[in-house]
């Protein structure tokens, strides 16, 4: 990075805030495996643990946010600092976003953990939240590296999440279809594939920042959507 | 319920978040504003040493400018240059043309005291003259005849007192001595005693460094209200009074100027490393 | 941060050893501030001590000669020796004899003439030689008086001055001592009967020189002083403040005016008996200008005084605050008008207090003016500063040289004049300083 603050405590306290958000990014890369895997298991006790653990994100949130603003009050920060501490509360907060997200997935387990799951369906979830997964992984590397060209593979990526999403919602649409006892079912593993797709927004925002942060400008580029479900419509012909 | 901020224009900027329609009309300057003072390859020289290495800037008009830079970097002794006071010091020499309106103000026909009529300066150290607060104001128009008579002098020691917002506080002991003010009340009689010879510009050399935070606030006030009649160029050593006060900031680094633009660009996205550096508190 | 860590610890916790150590340094350092003290207390109290053993001899020796011991005579003045032909002629009534006039009058106030020609001697010299200028004065201003008989008060000779202050004691044996036992009666007898008082000496500041102390005055002096002061006044500050300013604040600064600082400085250490002998040759020798005129020592005190007043206002020039030169520039004041508006009224304070040192300097000066020949016995009063004169420093200085016992106590007389002067001129400057002086 650049040369070094004069003040030391300054510098220390950014560096602070780093380490903050490297944590709570573990924690909820963490949190949403776990969501995931106690969705696949049907497992309880996992879920209850996640439900749990999404405490310890809000926490972090409120520690960092208040970091944030007494440095604010007490440093007057200018330019990259300004930058790194918005950047800062702004990523928290999609970070604690996800978190919730991922305590929603294991909210639902509690539901439907009784019910047997079709396995194709699943495996189209699970390669879709390993896909949200290593996204959220590599733009928190992204960040802690200060790489845009990383935050930009993550903002780009998102558009393969919204296809994979596209492609489970239609498919789910057909399982409900089918049988219209799946619906139950079927509905909540949608949600759950919405709180993926949505996790995949909330890591583009994050690639968005890391970019203001780095550069401080904008992503110059017309963002590729892919989620085209609202536009969805199922007929019976198709 | 809150009090109103001493500075104004602040309390728009803050409901800007409610008002997103409005906040674009009321904060947004007018994107082109023509060019006041021109300064090309301006280097000035104290005896053997130089101090400013060719300045290329240009100063909109009706704006604030503000220089920043560490110590000794040469933005005093550029802001001398506009109105010619580094003639007074023998052993400094200017080169390069610093044009306003156009007009060279180094050209041998242009007579200097003309010059700093038209060019009001405000010192670091708020320095009336010890005089009565009415002769220090009057002082500027007698010596260069402005009025012709005892009532017209009366009315403009009035209207720069008024326009500087010292009027309500002094009307009343105009004949007690400027030096018994306080500090900021004696800095905005020099901001009076400056508008008093109805100059152009305003050049402001670090005019709030000895003053507390609340008489700061009251002359930064003024000065985003005198900034509709008049070109402001300041220097100032804070970095945050820079960022409230200034439309346009120059980065001066030993004797050049590193980096030029926008106030808000320069403080949140400087592009040079050295600006960055500097207004983050990283200088070595 | 390691580094910083083991210093605060270093700081917080020293060792027995060190705090000890820190103590003990700590009462040396506080004993070394309070011997400091003492010694500056010690050498005030020094100083003082002498002032005080100064101002007392001086005012002890000096105080009688503001008295002055006088007989109170009724004079006949007879018109058979004043003014025989009756016409009034004052240049003849200048010429009568009035120091007959005088002894008769004494003759009558103790009991008729002697017989013995010693003895009339004795009662002469009981009154002073000047007396019959006493006499002649009051009858030149009041001519009326002529005919009649009239109590005047005439000075007694400085001897018996000088025994009735205790300066010739009256025990020692006769023949040695100068007022001789029948001249102690005669006094005794006046004394008794009140016509004999010892009454404010305003002589001292009208006579001019005398042989005699009694009717010797600083009169010439005071005339010569003025003058003087008048002439150092209007040269040496009107050049002196030019100068200084034009040196200041328009010079270019390049090898000649540094030459020409150099010079000043050096100039203002310059002996004064150089400027006598600079005046000598120079105003007296060369310009013709007359020997010990006020005007020459005028010009020599003018020029001695110069570089004093030179330094002081270039000194008072550059202690005002630059913020007040750039505040009037920036309103576009030109140079001339910036130091005559602005720099000039606040070093005004200044320059006075340094213009009236320079003055006292000149006051108290004797050595050029011994140069030129001020030193002189003038008995008339200078009317213009072209007609010789003397000074007071030098009045002083003749004085110490004279003889009679008179003159010791007149010397100390005329120290405290000047010792005067000088205070009230000095009190001048801190007034003007106190007024003038303002705040920015």
């Amino acid at each position: 990075m650049t040369t070094e603050h004069i003040v030391s405590s300054y510098e220390d306290e950014l560096a602070s805030l780093d380490s903050k958000i490297a944590q709570m990014g573990g924690l909820t890369e963490t949190l949403i495996a776990q969501a995931f895997d106690a969705l696949c298991k049907g497992d309880v006790a996992s879920a209850n643990n996640v439900i749990l653990d999404d405490a310890k994100i809000d926490e972090f949130e409120l520690e960092i946010e208040e970091q944030a603003v007494t440095m604010i009050a007490r440093r007057q920060p200018m330019a990259l600092d300004l930058r790194q501490i918005m950047v800062a509360i702004k990523i928290t907060s999609d970070l604690e976003r996800i978190g919730d997200l991922g305590k929603n997935i294991a909210k639902r387990v509690l539901s439907i953990h009784t019910e047997i799951q079709p396995n194709q369906l699943m495996h189209g979830m699970k390669s879709m939240q390993d896909l949200a997964l290593s996204q959220l992984k590599d733009v928190l590397d992204a960040y802690a590296e200060r790489n845009t060209e990383k935050a930009l593979a993550v903002w780009r990526g998102d558009e393969e999440i919204d296809a994979i999403y596209n492609s489970l919602f239609r498919e789910l649409l057909t399982y409900m279809m089918e049988d219209p006892r799946n619906i139950g079912l079927c509905t909540h593993l949608l949600f759950c594939a919405k709180n993926l797709e949505r996790i995949g927004d909330h890591t583009t925002n994050i690639a968005e920042n890391v970019h203001y942060l780095v550069l401080g400008t904008n992503i110059n580029e017309a963002r590729p959507k892919g989620d085209n479900t609202s536009r969805m419509l199922i007929n019976q012909d198709d | 319920m809150v009090a109103t901020h001493v500075v104004e224009s602040k309390a728009p900027m803050l409901e800007q978040t409610n008002d997103l329609a409005e906040a674009e009309t009321t904060n947004v300057e007018p994107a082109e504003k023509s060019t006041k003072i021109t300064s090309e390859d301006v280097c000035v020289y104290y005896g053997e040493k130089q101090a400013l290495f060719g300045i290329d800037l240009e100063i909109p008009e009706n704006s604030v400018t503000s220089l920043i830079g560490p110590s000794g970097c040469g933005k005093s002794t550029y802001l001398r240059c506009i109105n010619r006071m580094n003639d007074v010091i023998d052993i400094c020499r200017v080169t390069g043309t610093i044009k306003i309106d156009g007009k060279d103000i180094y050209d041998p026909s242009l007579d200097v005291v003309e010059l700093r009529a038209r060019i009001g300066m405000v010192f670091q150290k708020p320095n009336p003259f010890p005089k009565s607060i009415y002769d220090n104001i009057a002082y500027g128009p007698r010596i260069h005849g402005l009025t012709s008579n005892k009532a017209e002098l009366d009315e403009l020691v009035e209207n720069s007192l008024i326009k500087a917002g010292l009027w309500n506080e002094v009307k009343d002991r105009l004949s007690g001595p400027g030096t018994g003010l306080s500090g900021g009340q004696q800095q905005r009689l020099c901001i009076a005693r400056a508008i008093a010879t109805k100059p152009e510009v305003i050049l402001m050399d670090e005019p709030c460094s000895a003053l507390d935070p609340i008489a700061t606030a009251t002359i930064e006030e003024l000065i985003d209200e005198l900034r509709s009649n008049y070109t402001i160029v300041i220097v100032t050593h804070s970095m945050q009074q820079a960022a409230r006060v200034s439309q346009r900031t120059a980065f001066f680094h030993l004797g050049k100027i590193i980096e030029e633009g926008e106030t808000t660009q320069i403080f949140t996205n400087p592009q040079n490393e050295k600006t960055q550096d500097y207004i983050t508190g990283r200088f070595g | 941060m390691e580094v910083q860590e083991e210093m605060s610890k270093d700081l917080s916790t020293h060792s027995a050893a060190v705090k000890r150590r820190m103590s003990q340094r700590l009462k040396k350092r506080q004993a070394a501030e309070k011997r400091f003290q003492f010694y500056g207390l010690a050498a005030i109290f020094i100083g003082m001590m002498f002032l005080v053993i100064l101002f007392t001899t001086i005012i002890g020796k000096g105080w009688p000669a503001f008295l002055q011991t006088s007989v109170l005579v009724n004079v006949n003045l007879d018109p058979e020796i004043i003014d025989p032909t009756g016409e009034r002629n004052v240049d003849k009534m200048m010429q009568a004899n009035y120091t007959k006039i005088a002894r008769q009058g004494l003759y009558a106030e103790l009991g008729g003439k002697p017989k013995n020609r010693r003895d009339r001697k004795l009662m002469h010299n009981l009154l002073s030689r000047g007396v019959d200028v006493q006499i002649r004065d009051a009858v030149i201003a009041d001519p009326s008086l002529i005919g009649k008989t009239v109590p005047i008060w005439l000075y007694a000779h400085g001897n018996v001055d000088a025994l009735l202050k205790g300066a010739i004691d009256r025990n020692t044996d006769n023949s040695s001592r100068l007022v001789k036992d029948k001249q102690i009666a005669w006094m005794d007898k006046l004394v008794a009967e009140d016509k004999m008082v010892k009454r404010f000496n305003w002589g001292l500041f009208t006579h001019p020189a005398s042989s005699q102390p009694e009717t010797a005055g600083l009169g010439v002096a005071l005339i010569g002083t003025f003058f003087m002061v008048i002439i150092v006044l209007l040269l040496a500050i009107p050049i002196g403040v030019a100068a200084a300013v034009y040196l200041e604040e328009f010079a270019p600064k390049n090898r000649i005016t540094d030459v020409i600082e150099v010079n000043i400085n050096n100039l203002a250490a310059v002996p004064s008996i150089v400027f006598g002998l600079l005046g000598l040759a120079v105003f007296i020798n060369f310009m013709g200008l007359p020997r010990s005129g006020s005007i020459v020592g005028g010009l020599v005190l003018a020029l001695m005084t110069l570089p004093t007043i030179i330094i002081a206002t270039r000194a008072a020039l550059r202690a005002v605050s630059p913020s007040i030169r750039e505040g009037a520039y920036g309103v576009g004041a030109s140079k001339m008008q910036t130091i005559f508006h602005h720099v000039l009224p606040l070093a005004f304070p200044g320059i006075m207090t340094g213009t009236i040192i320079g003055i006292v300097q000149a006051v108290g000066e004797t050595a050029p003016l011994l140069m030129i020949g001020m030193v002189a016995f003038v008995q008339d009063f200078p009317t213009t500063p072209m007609e010789p004169a003397t000074a007071l420093p030098v009045q002083i200085y003749m004085w110490a040289t004279s003889a009679e016992r008179g003159f010791v106590e007149r010397t100390a007389g005329a120290t405290m004049v000047l010792l005067a002067g000088l205070f009230i001129l000095n009190a001048a400057a801190v007034y003007l300083r106190r007024k003038y002086e303002r705040k920015w």
